[in-house]
């Protein structure tokens, strides 16, 4: 888009013309005590260069460690042509346009990113994205509300292996709201829901995280078709990696779940210290007049070319305003830019390469740690590329001992999950070679003592 | 001029109500109404069986430029709704005091007519907004 610059001049002349006495005045219409000086706990402003040299301190504190964390985000390869696209003037803006005649490339990205989610997931329609996938469960649970209005008690049940901090963020945001968040209770051997469901006057919606937060796969067959003979929605919470080895949500049970939400940061968005990465949403044809966020449509024009449009806009702010589906109604442009590159570079049988590789990787650590004593898995049954491991001890001394050897050894479920007790959720993506593996696994030894190796 | 049957009471957000022998209430939206939202595309439902209020949103219809709150204008429940329009909204848009009908309401008690309008009331209030 043209930069287009103006004087004091042409600003005062503005002004004018709407008979406002400066910049202030155009914000008259807030209450005063609604405004506040400063923020508590944020310090004032610094230089440039201040904050540049502040930056680059804390980027060094990271180090180059060799990472097997996941927990919600995830370390892949990142092909060099994808950044060095996205970073490309035509595509560098956070920003959606709305003026289709300025921006064909932009909407046409966008139409593509939707086209490839909605294939991953097995539903319908995409929005352009939201924020991340924590604030897009909660836009997913007032989503649900809206669209599942035979039932008034605003529950939304969760599935025992549904991400700690999505329920934090989602009770934040749809909490205030009249909506609660229940948690279904988990098998302690499987970490996935209970054989025995709920009974009762059914939820206005279950949300279903499937690979689980402690790494399992959920029967998310049975969960849904439960859920919708309650008269419930299903919410599908999923990586998308995983997708291209396992069910999308849309062929979940017998008729599909109704909505899927993730995280898109897998593809394409470096895992930066924790963001920005952006969230994703698809869902049945039927439901999307209460999607929030942007969609974009293909169209033609008045020469029958074929054009691209942001579409079905009255459901959005500027135009339904507080009535709107989302009042937080902006999507991440340049995070969906990438993994839309990403999606377009690798190609299904990469994306599946990527997962398979992830596992593979995992299955080989897991087999190395658990051969130490003192070391075992926590949950039976199957997994994608996380697993969560049972210590005979603390787990924040061994991940403080294994960073010292300059090894992020995996996420302390203990604080998150207390109910598991000692436990370490690890992953190794395909990132990782079978040195690195192997280095892990001998720094863990050591840890443990060589002495309380399992004799094979 | 904008086509106002003589047998239907108004509201000024635009909206027409006929009293049905069966005791029902039939809600739609107004000539004018259809007009300056254009092209109908969707039109949301409430629940038959729902209780509604005067004055709180009950439907709403959606144009290919804007989306409108129809309020109900007097107390009582939901007795139909007119399913035909989720697939021809722009029934609406052509026959918006006969089959573009909304919802029929089984009223709560007596009606408060004091917020409603004759046809003629109804066209004074067109005059002032347009003039």
């Amino acid at each position: 888009m043209p930069f287009i610059p103006h004087t004091d001049d042409d600003t005062r002349e503005m002004l004018d013309a709407i008979g406002a006495a400066d910049l202030d005045a155009l914000f008259d219409e807030i209450p005063k005590d609604l405004l506040i000086e400063s923020l508590d706990g944020v310090p004032d402003a610094m230089s440039e260069m201040a904050i540049t040299r502040l930056m680059r301190e804390r980027a060094a504190q990271d180090g180059a460690p060799m990472c097997f964390i996941g927990a919600g985000a995830y370390e892949h390869h990142i092909p060099q042509a994808v950044w060095d696209i996205a970073t490309r003037g035509e595509y560098y803006s956070a920003y959606t346009p709305y003026q289709a005649e300025a921006s064909q490339g932009t909407l046409q990205t966008i139409y593509e990113y939707q086209t490839m989610i909605t294939e991953l997931t097995g539903l319908d329609v995409s929005n352009a994205s939201l924020y991340d996938g924590a604030s897009a469960l909660a836009e997913a649970a007032l989503m649900a509300v809206r669209c599942n209005r035979r039932v008034k008690n605003g529950r939304i049940l969760l599935a025992p292996g549904v991400n700690p901090v999505y329920e934090k963020v989602a009770s934040a945001i749809a909490g205030t709201q009249n909506i609660a968040l229940e948690r279904i209770d988990m098998d302690m051997q499987t970490g996935n829901a209970l054989a025995a469901l709920p009974e009762g006057e059914g939820p206005v919606a279950v949300a279903i995280q499937q690979p689980s937060f402690p790494g399992t796969l959920e029967d998310v067959d049975r969960l849904t078709d439960w859920a919708h003979a309650q008269g419930a929605m299903v919410i599908a919470i999923v990586n998308p990696t995983s997708l291209a080895l396992l069910k999308g949500p849309g062929h979940w049970g017998a008729e599909g779940a109704d909505i899927a939400i993730g995280e898109g940061q897998p593809l394409g968005v470096p895992l930066s210290s924790g963001g920005p990465y952006f969230g994703f949403m698809t869902c049945k044809q039927k439901h999307v007049r209460q999607m929030p966020g942007r969609i974009i449509g293909r169209t033609t024009d008045l020469d029958g070319e074929i054009g691209f449009a942001l579409t079905l806009q009255a459901r959005e702010q500027h135009i339904r305003r507080s009535k709107a589906t989302s009042n937080i109604c902006t999507n991440q442009g340049l995070m969906v830019t990438a993994a839309t590159i990403y999606m377009a570079l690798v190609g299904f049988h990469g994306l599946r390469s990527v997962a398979t590789r992830s596992h593979q990787n995992t299955a080989t650590l897991v087999d190395g740690l658990t051969a130490i004593d003192g070391i075992e898995r926590l949950l039976t049954g199957p997994y994608f590329h996380e697993v969560a491991l049972r210590l005979d001890r603390p787990v924040a001394p061994v991940l403080d001992a294994l960073a010292e050897r300059n090894i992020l050894g995996g996420f302390d479920l203990s604080a998150a999950m207390p109910e598991l007790g000692d436990a370490l959720l690890i992953c190794a993506t395909e990132t990782k070679t079978g040195a690195d593996i192997d280095a892990y696994v001998s720094a863990m030894s050591e840890i443990f003592g060589a002495q309380s190796r399992k004799s094979a | 001029m904008t086509d106002l049957p003589g047998d239907l009471l108004y509201t000024k957000d635009h909206e027409w109500l006929r009293r049905e022998d069966d005791g029902t209430v039939s809600i739609g939206v107004t000539d004018h109404a259809q007009s300056a939202l254009g092209d109908l595309v969707y039109v949301e439902l409430p629940e038959v069986g729902q209780d509604v209020e005067s004055g709180g949103d009950m439907a709403v219809v959606e144009s290919v430029k804007a989306a409108s709150d129809v309020y109900s204008p007097i107390d009582g429940t939901v007795a139909a709704v007119n399913e035909a329009l989720s697939d021809d909204p722009e029934t609406i848009n052509s026959d918006p005091y006969g089959e573009g009908w909304i919802v029929k309401v089984t009223p709560g008690g007596d009606i408060d007519e004091s917020d409603l309008m004759a046809p003629d009331a109804y066209q004074s209030l067109l005059d002032e907004e347009e003039a």
